[in-house]
């Protein structure tokens, strides 16, 4: 792939049996794996296009196993990836050939499980859906809801800062999280806020959360608990104009009205879904909005008409509320096989994750036709429309010499596109190595640089997943070094009192 | 003598930070100056005012955002954001009634860097939750931003989240994007009569545990009831705070009415009257400056709902302490009879025993230069804070020792 790595150390490589020795004795049996054949389910995450073997896997139980793995490897100089299940879709658990996989799946219990603090103590290997699966028979749930959610671990999602289709209301992972424990990679093990709601100090949980694996290796995580909304219903809306179907969601937000979800598909999208689940869509619609309400009863059926009203003003086609949990659950069907539903009209497809200030949809959708005329491929959208964030599906075969170079430079431009309009890179997947080159289309190099001396309070080695996130790499004293412009200031001509 | 710079635009204070690092000067960062008594007093040679730094430079209702510059007094976009039907979720607390500061002096660079919030804080989150962006001058005298305007961001670090809360210890914003959200319709609360420490506990618990989407949930001992704008006296009241479009409000009403039918028999509170009390409660008029309670020493601690009442009850068995409980009994409030070292001792012991956090709110400069006003980190965290505020600022420009020493 066209990614550059960091320089593989070859002194590290040639000491490789005495790594693995040294690592059998921290993690016993097991926990170790250093055959070829054995490592390979590790090559790669969610951004299959991505692999490389590492230098060798360890998947520890223990944070003491974890503390001193970590303190050997810095100590050493070795070079270390954390892991949760590997569904990253933008290669942030991608090996390194130099370094150690941290594999974090051997940490999957429940510790605990706190109704009258709602709150649950998790370790990171525990999956997003066994957590709601664990606390359900009490009338709760954890709110973020990736789509990955039976596989992905939580761990991952404090990595990534994961979304779902329910962020919009209820946030993301960073506003679902409480305490964890982390480790460093000295191997020094902190604790970091807990079941209270404020923690004072610099907000450290706050920056761990969306750090990508590249701040510590995070053992244990306090989740907030949500009390299960009393009832659900789902609205399914079809209108003949991408732009019908954004001022429906400008003007159903500025009535006042969140919705627990709020998902859009394009004409593409809605076809090869339709095609795959049945799920009754309209196929005479440009685009296609499922708007749930959630809450009592007496408020979901209130909204819902509301809803309903609102959508007739902005030339729906068609709308169709829910009747029964099984309808819901219908309509949903279709927008969470949107993804397998591509993957069946298309060899392959390539995921994205731009987020663009809503009004710019229409605009967006514009150019992102003319692009895929340019490069040939097709493109099919599903779009978290509440929120902004979108998810060009780009279709694409990998056995066609040149078509996934050209897939994902027109990605690159899809992105480059949702930072111009106002936007980000990306909205909930992550950078990873994916948008890593990217990241100067929005960051100047002093925000990087800025960026990474708080990466260097954690890891001034740079040894937790480098050649993640930042484009370039600095070392840390050149980093630090201050440059000031010698007293000879004059004072500043500022108003003075 | 000049001792007060007042900046003009951005480039001001980029100007000022470098003059400040050449020249080895300290800056005391200040917004509308409601919060200066608030944090360890910080030793600092000039002060760079923000407040001219004013003005929301986007609003767009749809999109739940606004972008303002720092000094912008956050009654201003409270007031802009509500002729749309629109409010700052996390329901920032003025500290003007508790400091003796004038209300409505709050800007909201201010409100961010101390990651203020109010009652709502349970359901909606802290200012932390609701700050999408921003531009800041760093230590360093460098322009850095980040974030964004869109609400769903993971592009590098979660920068926003640092800068809430540090006090301006990292970096002088100049510009912050901030979410916006719908404002309810309507709201009521009902005020359950009678219940000590523990069984409001209980009861605010199981509420919380319930559908009834409650955004507020306070216990209010009888003293501090009388203190407080329209409400029966007489006795403590637990309050229950329903918020959202009329049919809802008045559905969950009912059910929480029911829940609560073990506790007493509860009094209702409409819009209004409700609304009132719940400024009260989050600006913590109780404990007003100019109050009985004036002379008092303030503390504000966040635990574990579980633990409030036990924490409170440690508190009050070894000091002559006043205890507001918000936040379902997750924050207490606590007023102290003043000592010479603030009943810290006291207050430190109790909060490691129950787990959380405590900070001093309120106490003349001398004491807060004397013992900690933020919970002392073990020597791991301490240390990670020191190497963080390093990068940031390593020579200690902004705001230097507001919040440990060093920091
Ligand atoms: C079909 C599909 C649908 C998806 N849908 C969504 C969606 O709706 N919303 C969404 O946000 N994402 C989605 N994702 C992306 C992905 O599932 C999330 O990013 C998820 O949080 C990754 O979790 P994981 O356990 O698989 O982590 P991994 O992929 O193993 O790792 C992800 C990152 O986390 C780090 N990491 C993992 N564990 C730890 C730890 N314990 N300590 C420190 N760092 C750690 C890794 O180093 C890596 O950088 C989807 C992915 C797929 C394949």
């Amino acid at each position: 792939m066209s990614v550059i790595m960091p320089p593989a150390d070859q002194g590290v490589l040639a000491r490789r049996e005495r790594i693995v020795a040294a690592l059998r004795a921290f993690v016993p049996g097991e926990g170790v794996i250093a055959t070829e054949r054995e490592m390979k389910p590790f090559e790669s995450d969610g951004l299959t296009a991505y692999r490389q073997m590492p230098m060798v896997v360890v998947l520890p139980e223990t944070t003491e196993q974890v503390s001193r793995v970590l303190a050997y490897c810095h100590a050493e100089g070795i070079k270390v990836v954390p892991r949760g299940a590997g569904t990253s879709l933008s290669g942030g658990a991608l090996p390194l050939v130099d370094g150690v996989l941290l594999g974090m799946a051997k940490f999957s219990r429940i510790r605990e499980i706190d109704f009258a603090n709602r709150v649950a103590v998790v370790e990171p290997g525990v999956t997003n859906l066994a957590v709601t699966r664990a606390v359900e028979h009490e009338g709760f749930y954890y709110a973020p809801d990736p789509s990955s959610q039976i596989a992905c671990t939580i761990g991952g999602n404090i990595a990534e800062n994961s979304g779902g289709v329910h962020c919009l209301k209820y946030g993301m992972t960073t506003n679902n999280v409480l305490g964890c424990e982390i480790v460093l990679i000295t191997g020094e093990v902190l604790r970091i806020g807990g079941k209270h709601l404020d923690s004072g100090g610099y907000d450290l949980l706050g920056i761990i959360t969306g750090s990508e694996g590249l701040l510590g290796v995070v053992t244990e995580i306090t989740v907030r608990l949500l009390k299960k909304p009393e009832t659900a219903r789902a609205v399914l809306v079809g209108f003949p104009s991408s732009e019908d179907a954004g001022a429906c969601v400008s003007q159903v937000i500025g009535a006042g009205i969140i919705p627990g979800g709020m998902e859009m598909m394009d004409r593409p999208a809605i076809h090869a879904v339709e095609e795959f689940v049945h799920a009754g869509y309209p196929l005479d619609v440009e685009a296609l909005l499922i708007v749930e309400l959630d809450g009592p009863q007496a408020e979901v059926d209130h909204l819902i008409a509301r809803v309903s009203e609102i959508a007739g003003g902005c030339h729906a086609s068609t709308i169709r509320v829910s009747t029964s949990e099984e309808e819901r659950l219908l309509f949903w069907a279709g927008r969470k096989a949107a993804f397998p539903a591509v993957g069946r009209i298309s060899p392959d497809y390539y995921c994205m994750d731009g987020t663009i200030p809503r009004a710019r949809l229409p605009q967006v959708l514009h150019r992102m036709k003319e692009l895929s005329a340019k490069y040939g491929l097709g493109v099919a959208n599903v779009f978290h429309a509440g929120d902004g964030n979108l998810h060009p599906l780009i279709l694409y075969d990998a056995n066609k010499p040149g078509e996934l170079q050209r897939a994902e430079d027109f990605g690159s431009d899809i992105l480059r596109l949702c930072v111009e309009v106002g936007g980000v890179l990306t909205g909930e997947h992550g950078v990873g190595v994916e948008k890593r080159d990217l990241m100067p289309a929005m960051f100047s190099e002093i925000d990087l640089k800025q960026q990474q001396r708080l990466k260097c309070a954690f890891d001034d080695q740079g040894l937790l997943n480098p050649g993640k996130v930042f484009p370039a790499l600095h070392r840390c004293a050149e980093l630090g070094r201050v440059h000031i412009s010698g007293g000879q200031l004059p004072f500043p001509d500022i108003p003075r009192f | 003598m000049t001792d007060l710079l007042k900046v003009r635009d951005a480039r001001d204070v980029e100007t000022a930070v470098q003059w400040a690092l050449g020249a080895g000067k300290a800056l005391e960062i200040v917004g509308g100056g409601s919060k200066r008594a608030l944090g360890r007093p910080s030793q600092t040679d000039l002060t760079l005012d923000l407040s001219g730094l004013a003005g929301v430079t986007l609003y767009e209702p749809d999109e739940l955002v606004l972008s303002a510059k720092a000094g912008t007094k956050l009654t201003e976009i409270e007031t802009l954001v509500a002729a749309s039907d629109q409010e700052l979720a996390f329901e920032p607390m003025d500290f003007g009634s508790l400091l003796g500061t004038a209300p409505g002096t709050a800007t909201i660079g201010g409100v961010l860097s101390v990651n203020a919030s109010g009652p709502r804080r349970i359901k909606a989150g802290a200012a932390r939750d609701h700050f999408l962006g921003f531009s800041a001058v760093s230590g360093r005298g460098e322009t850095f931003k980040s974030g964004g305007r869109v609400v769903k961001n993971v592009t590098g670090y979660d920068l926003c989240k640092l800068m809430a809360g540090a006090f301006g210890t990292l970096g002088a914003m100049t510009d912050v994007t901030i979410k916006v959200l719908p404002r309810a319709e309507t709201e009521q609360t009902l005020l359950v009569p009678g219940l000590g420490a523990a069984r409001a506990a209980e009861a605010m618990m199981q509420a919380m545990a319930s559908s009834c989407e409650v955004s507020g949930a306070a216990h209010l001992p009888a003293s501090i009831v009388a203190r407080l704008p329209g409400m029966p006296g007489g006795q403590a009241f637990t309050a229950l705070r329903l918020e959202g479009v009329a049919p809802s409000v008045a559905h969950r009403k009912t059910l929480l009415e029911s829940l609560m039918r073990s506790y007493g028999q509860p009094e209702t509170l409409d819009t209004e009257a409700s609304r009132t009390l719940w400024r009260a409660v989050r600006d913590v008029v109780p404990f007003a400056v100019d109050g009985p309670a004036g002379a008092r020493h303030v503390w504000r601690l966040s635990t574990a709902p579980s633990q409030g009442a036990a924490l409170g009850a440690a508190l009050a068995a070894e000091a002559d302490a006043e205890l507001i409980y918000d936040w379902a009994g997750g924050l207490i409030w606590a007023a102290l009879a003043p000592s010479d070292d603030a009943g810290a001792g006291l207050v430190r012991r109790a909060v490691a025993n129950a787990g959380g956090q405590a900070t001093l709110i309120r106490a003349p400069a001398a004491i807060r230069a004397a013992i900690d006003v933020f919970t002392p980190d073990g020597p791991g965290i301490a240390a990670l804070s020191q190497r963080i505020k390093d990068g940031f600022d390593p020579k200690g420009v902004l705001n230097p020792g507001r919040m440990w020493a060093g920091i």
